[in-house]
């Protein structure tokens, strides 16, 4: 098993009631699978994490990257920096 | 507030002083600066009232992509000189949320790479805002 950090902002922070959580995941698990995992365990956010951006290790990247013991993963919902 | 990556990129939780960020991208072989103040309205583009805006950021990932950006900048148009600081917390009307700071020797591509940061900013930055106002409150997304 390999133990993977996650970070929740905005929306899904609020809808989810945390800002982190670890999860435990079998050995070649993907992003996506770890998007299962948080989808069936609070089906309130299940459509909107389905959607998002998923940043591994500070890094926008594909759902079907393999994660590592460690890795930090983000869900990023849609953006709106910059003002204006 | 300390830096985790350049101290040209920064997210920062008070005022921005604008002079601060220009200062960043000085160089005597530089015949122009521009820069991008983005404030904050007093309504929202559906046109509803705003009283404040709650940015929050992936701070760390945040600064790394600005980072980013000011690379891809330099490969564009060789402009060393890039800055960015972007504000989180709760701003109020007129304030501003994000400044970017480019200088060149020539006019033309301050403005042009200065665009191309705040475009850049606001698709690939990790932050968010949410809009309050006397009818509720609602993440922009």
């Amino acid at each position: 098993m390999i133990r993977i950090r996650t970070r929740f902002f905005a929306s899904h922070r609020e809808a989810l009631g945390i800002d982190r959580l670890e999860i435990e995941l079998p050995d070649g698990s993907t992003v996506a699978d770890l998007v299962d995992r948080i989808a069936n365990q609070f089906p309130n956010v299940a459509a909107v994490v389905r959607l998002a951006r998923y940043a591994v290790n500070r890094v926008y990247l594909p759902a079907t990257t393999v994660l590592q013991a460690g890795d930090e993963v983000a869900f990023i919902p849609p953006v709106a920096g910059g003002g204006a | 507030m300390a830096t985790r990556t350049d101290w040209r990129f920064q997210i920062v939780d008070g005022p921005i002083i604008a002079d601060d960020v220009i200062q960043k991208v000085a160089d005597p072989g530089n015949g122009a600066i521009c820069v991008f103040h983005g404030v904050v309205r007093d309504h929202a583009l559906s046109g509803k009232a705003t009283r404040f805006l709650d940015y929050e950021a992936y701070a760390e990932m945040a600064e790394t992509k600005m980072a980013e950006i000011a690379e891809e900048i330099r490969l564009r148009w060789g402009i060393q000189h890039v800055a960015m600081t972007h504000r989180t917390g709760r701003l109020a009307i007129g304030e501003a949320s994000v400044v970017i700071a480019v200088g060149t020797p020539h006019r033309k591509q301050a403005f042009e790479a200065c665009e191309y940061a705040i475009d850049r900013l606001k698709v690939e930055i990790p932050i968010w805002k949410k809009e309050i106002g006397p009818d509720g409150e609602e993440w922009v997304e």
